[in-house]
C-alpha cells in the first residue's frame, strides 16, 4: 500500500462525496424549507441519469463537442426539476400538515409509481451513457492513471455549494429559503407567498437530484434501483450533517466518501455497514447531526389509537373470526391456505408494528429488520445448527428480539423523522450484512431447505399452526396494549413533557416496546421462513418495510384491528391485481398517494367513522 | 417549615444571563408568586426547580434534601407535581384515564404488561376529580374538553402524586376572567388543606395580588424585591421596572374584564 495508492483512494472518495453532496444538497434544502423528507428524491436521481443517458446522445449526435455534453446534463437536471415542481403541485403541497408517517408514505408511493413509469418509458435495460468529450483520457497521478472525469467531479461539488451558498445569501428567494428553514410560522405570519416558495424549493432540490443523477452517466450506466441506493445514501448524509443544513451535507458527503475509498481496504465487503455505523455513531453522540437543531416541538402530532368503550360483542367477534379462519381448510385448497398462511404472517407483522406506531407513536421505518431478523435466525439455526423448527423458531424470534434491543437503545433517544431516518439505516445495516457475509448467510441467493417439523409440514397443518401462533401473539399483543404499559407508551405519545412530569420513564418504556414488537415481528419472520423453505436479503430491504407501513395505513394506523384487515386487503389485492399487469407498483403507489389523500383514516377507521355518524 | 429551598441559582444561554444568583424559601401550605416583566427569567427560574433545566450554579433543596441535578421524574417521586403554561394532558385518553395513569406511575405500576389498565384506581381517580370540579366529564375524552377544564384535570393530574410542592407556570394562561379567580380560589383551598406548597408564576396581576402570600419580582435574571403583596406594589424599583405600566400594579377592582 504505497503513497500514490493512497492518494488516488482519497481521490476516488471525493468524486463520490461531490456526487452524494449534489444530490443529498437538495433532500436536505426541501427538507428544511418544507419539513419534509422526501423519498422521492432519490427517484427524481434515478430520471436525471435516465434522462441524460438518453437526452445527451442524441444531443452529440447534432453536434459533438463539450458544450453540447454540458448543456445536455443540464438540460436533464432542469426537466427533473419540472418533475419536481409537478409533485410538489400534484402531491406536497396537499400534504404539509399532515403527519410525518404519511408524508414518508405518500413520496414512497412516488418512489413505486416513478419505478414502473422510468421501466415503461426507458425500457427495462440498463442504458449506458456517453463519455464526456474531452475528458476521455485518464491523467497521471504519482505514476498511476486516472479518469479525468473524475476529476471534474471532484470539483463539481465545492462548485455546487458555492453557488447554492451564493443563491442562499445574495438572493431574495435565499433569505426566504433560510428564514423559512429557521421558523415556518413566521414565514407565514410574514405575508411571503408560500405556496411559491415550496414550488421554488422543490424546483431547485428536484434540479440538484436530477443535477446529481445526470453527471453520473459516464461513470455507470442508468439503471432501475439507482433510485433506492441513492436514496439510503442521501439520507445518511442528511441526517450526519443535520437535516436542512447544507454545510453539513457537504462535510458529512465528505467523511462518508472518505470512509467508503478506505472502508474497502480494511472490511472489503462490508461499505454498508460502515457508512450506516457512522450514522449511528453520529446520532447517539450528537442527536440532530453535525449542523442540525433540534425539531421544534408541537409540529405534527403523532397519531395513533384512543380510548375506546370496548363493545360487549368484542369476545364473540374474536371468537367467530378465530373459529371462521380455523374452518377454512374444509373449503379451501392448498393455494387457498397458501395464500391465507402469508395473510396471517403478515397480520402478525403489521400488527407487531402497530404497538410502536399506533400505540407508541414511534415512527419506524426499518421494522424489515426484525422481521428479517427472525427469519434469517431461524434459517440459520436449521442450516448450521441443524435445529428443527421447534427450537429454530424461539431462535429467530431471540435474535429479533436482542436486534431490537440494540437498535432500540440508540433510537429512543430520538424522536419523529430522526427516529424513522436511524431505524431505517439499522434495516439497511442488517440488510448489509445479510447480503454481504455470503459464507454465512449465502448472500444474494439465501439460504433454501427450511422446511417445518413433520407434524406441521403440509398446507393445512402449516396453515394451522401459523394461525395458532398468530392468534396468540395478537390476543397477547392486544392485552399489553391495554394494559398499564400500552397507556404510559400512549402517554408518551401523547405529551412527553405531561409523562415526564408524572415520573413516567419515557425511554425505558420505548425501548420494552422495542423489543416486544421486535420479539413478534421475528416470530412472523420465522413462521414466513418455514413457509417458504427459504430466506433471502429482499425480506430485510426497504420495500418490505413499507409493506408493514402500507398495511397500516390501509386498516387505519388509529384502531387496533387495522393492521389485521389491512393486511388481509392489501395481500389479497396484490394476489389478484399482480398476475393481471405488470404494473403492480404504479397500482400500489397511486393506491398509497390516495389513501393518504382521501382514506387517511384507512379502512376500519372510516367504516367506524360512517358508524359513529350514524348513532 | 421549609420545604423549598432555593439557593444562588444562575443560568446563562449563551452570553444572556437569564437567572443570577437567586435565592428564596418556600413553606408549606404557602403560595408564592414569581413576576417580573417578559424576558425576566421567570420560565428558567421555574424549570430549574422543576427539573426542565440545569443550573450552572446553585442548588434546590425539597426538605432539606439536594434536587438540583435530578431528573422530573425524581422529583415527582419525591413530591413535585406540577402545571404547564399550555396544558399538558393525554388527549387519546378519558379525563378519569389521565388521571388514573397518574396514579398508576406514582404506585410504579406502569410496566405491568398483563392486567387491564381501563378500571385500575378508577375510584380514587374520580375522588381527585370531584375535588377540581371535573367528576361529571370523567368519561368525557380529554379531547373534547373547553380550555378551562382542561386545566382543572391538570391539576387533579399533579394531585394524584400527593405533592408537597406544585409548580404552576403560568396557569391561568388563556383563561377567561371568571374562570381564572375560580381556579386560583380551587388552588388555594386545596393547598391549604393538604399543607401543599405552591410556587407560580404569572403575568395576571389580579391573579398574583389576589392570591399570593408572597410576591418574588424578578428583573433580568435577579430578584429585585421580595414580600407581601402590599410591599411589592410600593417598592420604587418595582414600579420602575414596570414604568408605563403603572396599572398593573393597582388594586384589583374586583371582577375586572380582562
Amino acid at each position: 500500500m504505497d503513497l500514490s495508492f493512497l492518494a488516488i483512494q482519497a481521490l476516488n472518495g471525493l468524486s463520490s462525496a461531490s456526487s452524494l453532496f449534489i444530490t443529498a444538497c437538495g433532500l436536505t434544502l426541501v427538507f428544511g424549507v418544507t419539513r419534509i423528507v422526501n423519498f422521492a428524491h432519490g427517484s427524481l436521481y434515478m430520471i436525471g441519469a435516465y434522462t441524460a443517458a438518453t437526452l445527451v446522445p442524441r444531443l452529440l449526435e447534432l453536434s459533438f463537442g463539450p458544450v453540447t455534453f454540458w448543456a445536455g446534463i443540464l438540460a436533464s437536471a432542469i426537466i427533473v426539476g419540472l418533475i419536481g415542481i409537478l409533485i410538489e403541485v400534484l402531491l406536497l403541497r396537499r400534504i404539509y400538515g399532515a403527519p410525518e408517517l404519511f408524508q414518508l408514505l405518500a413520496t414512497f408511493g412516488v418512489v413505486l409509481v416513478v419505478q414502473d413509469l422510468t421501466i415503461l418509458i426507458f425500457g427495462p435495460e440498463d442504458i449506458l451513457g456517453p463519455r464526456a468529450p474531452g475528458l476521455r483520457a485518464p491523467v497521471d497521478i504519482l505514476g498511476r492513471r486516472f479518469p479525468s472525469y473524475e476529476l471534474v467531479l471532484i470539483a463539481a461539488g465545492p462548485i455546487v455549494l458555492g453557488l447554492v451558498w451564493l443563491l442562499l445569501r445574495k438572493t431574495r428567494f435565499g433569505v426566504l429559503v433560510r428564514a423559512a428553514t429557521q421558523d415556518r410560522e413566521m414565514i407565514a405570519a410574514l405575508g411571503v407567498n408560500q405556496a411559491l416558495l415550496f414550488t421554488g424549493t422543490l424546483f431547485l432540490g428536484a434540479f440538484l437530484a436530477g443535477l446529481g443523477g445526470a453527471l453520473q452517466i459516464p461513470r455507470v450506466s442508468a439503471h432501475a434501483g439507482m433510485d433506492l441506493s441513492i436514496i439510503a445514501e442521501a439520507f445518511v448524509v442528511t441526517v450526519v450533517g443535520g437535516m436542512g443544513s447544507v454545510p453539513g451535507a457537504f462535510l458529512a458527503a465528505i467523511v462518508i466518501g472518505q470512509l467508503q475509498a478506505f472502508g474497502i481496504l480494511i472490511f472489503p465487503k462490508s461499505t454498508l455497514v460502515v457508512v450506516f455505523l457512522l450514522m449511528a455513531v453520529v446520532l447517539a453522540v450528537r442527536p440532530y447531526g453535525f449542523f442540525g437543531r433540534p425539531e421544534v416541538i408541537g409540529g405534527t402530532h403523532a397519531v395513533g389509537i384512543a380510548s375506546r368503550e370496548r363493545s360487549p360483542f368484542a369476545v364473540l367477534a374474536v371468537l367467530a373470526v378465530v373459529g371462521i379462519l380455523a374452518a377454512l381448510p374444509l373449503i379451501g385448497d392448498a393455494y387457498v391456505l397458501k395464500v391465507a398462511t402469508e395473510i396471517l404472517i403478515f397480520a402478525l407483522f403489521a400488527f407487531s408494528l402497530q404497538l410502536l406506531i399506533g400505540v407508541g407513536g414511534l415512527v419506524s421505518f426499518g421494522h424489515a429488520a426484525f422481521f428479517g431478523l427472525g427469519a434469517y435466525g431461524a434459517a440459520l439455526a436449521v442450516k448450521w445448527l441443524a435445529l428443527p423448527m421447534e427450537a429454530a423458531l424461539p431462535t429467530g424470534l431471540l435474535l429479533a428480539a436482542l436486534g431490537a434491543a440494540l437498535v432500540g437503545a440508540f433510537v429512543v433517544r430520538l424522536s419523529g423523522i430522526y427516529l424513522a431516518m436511524m431505524t431505517l439505516a439499522a434495516a439497511q445495516i442488517v440488510f448489509a450484512v445479510a447480503f454481504q457475509w455470503v459464507d454465512v448467510t449465502g448472500g444474494d441467493n439465501g439460504i433454501v431447505g427450511v422446511w417445518p417439523s413433520a407434524w406441521a409440514s403440509g398446507p393445512t397443518a402449516y396453515y394451522l399452526f401459523a394461525l395458532a401462533l398468530t392468534t396468540a401473539v395478537v390476543l397477547l399483543l392486544m392485552r399489553i396494549i391495554d394494559a398499564p404499559f400500552g397507556y404510559a407508551l400512549r402517554a408518551a405519545r401523547d405529551s412527553a413533557a405531561r409523562a415526564e412530569a408524572i415520573g413516567l420513564n419515557i425511554r425505558r418504556h420505548r425501548w420494552i416496546a422495542f423489543i416486544l414488537s421486535g420479539a413478534a415481528a421475528g416470530l412472523a419472520g420465522g413462521i414466513y421462513a418455514f413457509s417458504r423453505g427459504s430466506v433471502d436479503p429482499t425480506l430485510l430491504g426497504i420495500p418490505t418495510s413499507v409493506d408493514a407501513l402500507t398495511m397500516l395505513l390501509v386498516g387505519g394506523i388509529q384502531t387496533v384491528t387495522g393492521p389485521l384487515v389491512g393486511a388481509g386487503v392489501l395481500h389479497v389485492l396484490r394476489d389478484q391485481i399482480m398476475p393481471l399487469t405488470s404494473l403492480w407498483r404504479l397500482v400500489l403507489g397511486l393506491s398509497i398517494i390516495a389513501i393518504v389523500l382521501i382514506f387517511p383514516r384507512g379502512i376500519v377507521g372510516t367504516l367506524r367513522a360512517w358508524q359513529e355518524e350514524r348513532a | 417549615m421549609t420545604l423549598l429551598s432555593v439557593q444562588h441559582l444562575s443560568k446563562s444561554f449563551g452570553g444572556v444571563a437569564a437567572a443570577r444568583d437567586v435565592s428564596f424559601t418556600l413553606q408549606r401550605g404557602e403560595m408564592l408568586a414569581i413576576i417580573g416583566p417578559n424576558g425576566a427569567g421567570k420560565s428558567t427560574v421555574f424549570n430549574m426547580v422543576g427539573g426542565q433545566l440545569r443550573p450552572d450554579g446553585g442548588a434546590v433543596l425539597l426538605d432539606g434534601r439536594s434536587i438540583t441535578t435530578a431528573s422530573p421524574q425524581k422529583r415527582f417521586r419525591l413530591g413535585v407535581g406540577r402545571t404547564f403554561q399550555v396544558a399538558q394532558t393525554f388527549l387519546s385518553m378519558s379525563v378519569a384515564e389521565n388521571v388514573q395513569m397518574a396514579l398508576v406511575s406514582c404506585r410504579r405500576e406502569s410496566g405491568a404488561l398483563w392486567s387491564s389498565a381501563r378500571h385500575r384506581y378508577r375510584d380514587e381517580a374520580i375522588g381527585l376529580l370531584e375535588q377540581v370540579g371535573m367528576a361529571d366529564a370523567a368519561d368525557a375524552p380529554c379531547s373534547a374538553l373547553a380550555y378551562g377544564d382542561v386545566k382543572r384535570v391538570e391539576l387533579a393530574v399533579a394531585l394524584a402524586g400527593q405533592p408537597k410542592l406544585l409548580l404552576m407556570d403560568e396557569p391561568t394562561a388563556g383563561m377567561a376572567a371568571r374562570e381564572r379567580a375560580d381556579l386560583m380560589d380551587l388552588t388555594a383551598s386545596i393547598a391549604d388543606a393538604k399543607g401543599i406548597g405552591i410556587l407560580f408564576t404569572e403575568h395576571d396581576m389580579d391573579v398574583v395580588f389576589g392570591h399570593a402570600e408572597r410576591v418574588i419580582v424578578l428583573v433580568r435574571g435577579r430578584i429585585i424585591a421580595m414580600g407581601s403583596p402590599d410591599d411589592i406594589r410600593q417598592d420604587p424599583e418595582v414600579r420602575r421596572a414596570y414604568l408605563g405600566d403603572e396599572h398593573a400594579l393597582e388594586k384589583p377592582k374586583g371582577l375586572n374584564p380582562a
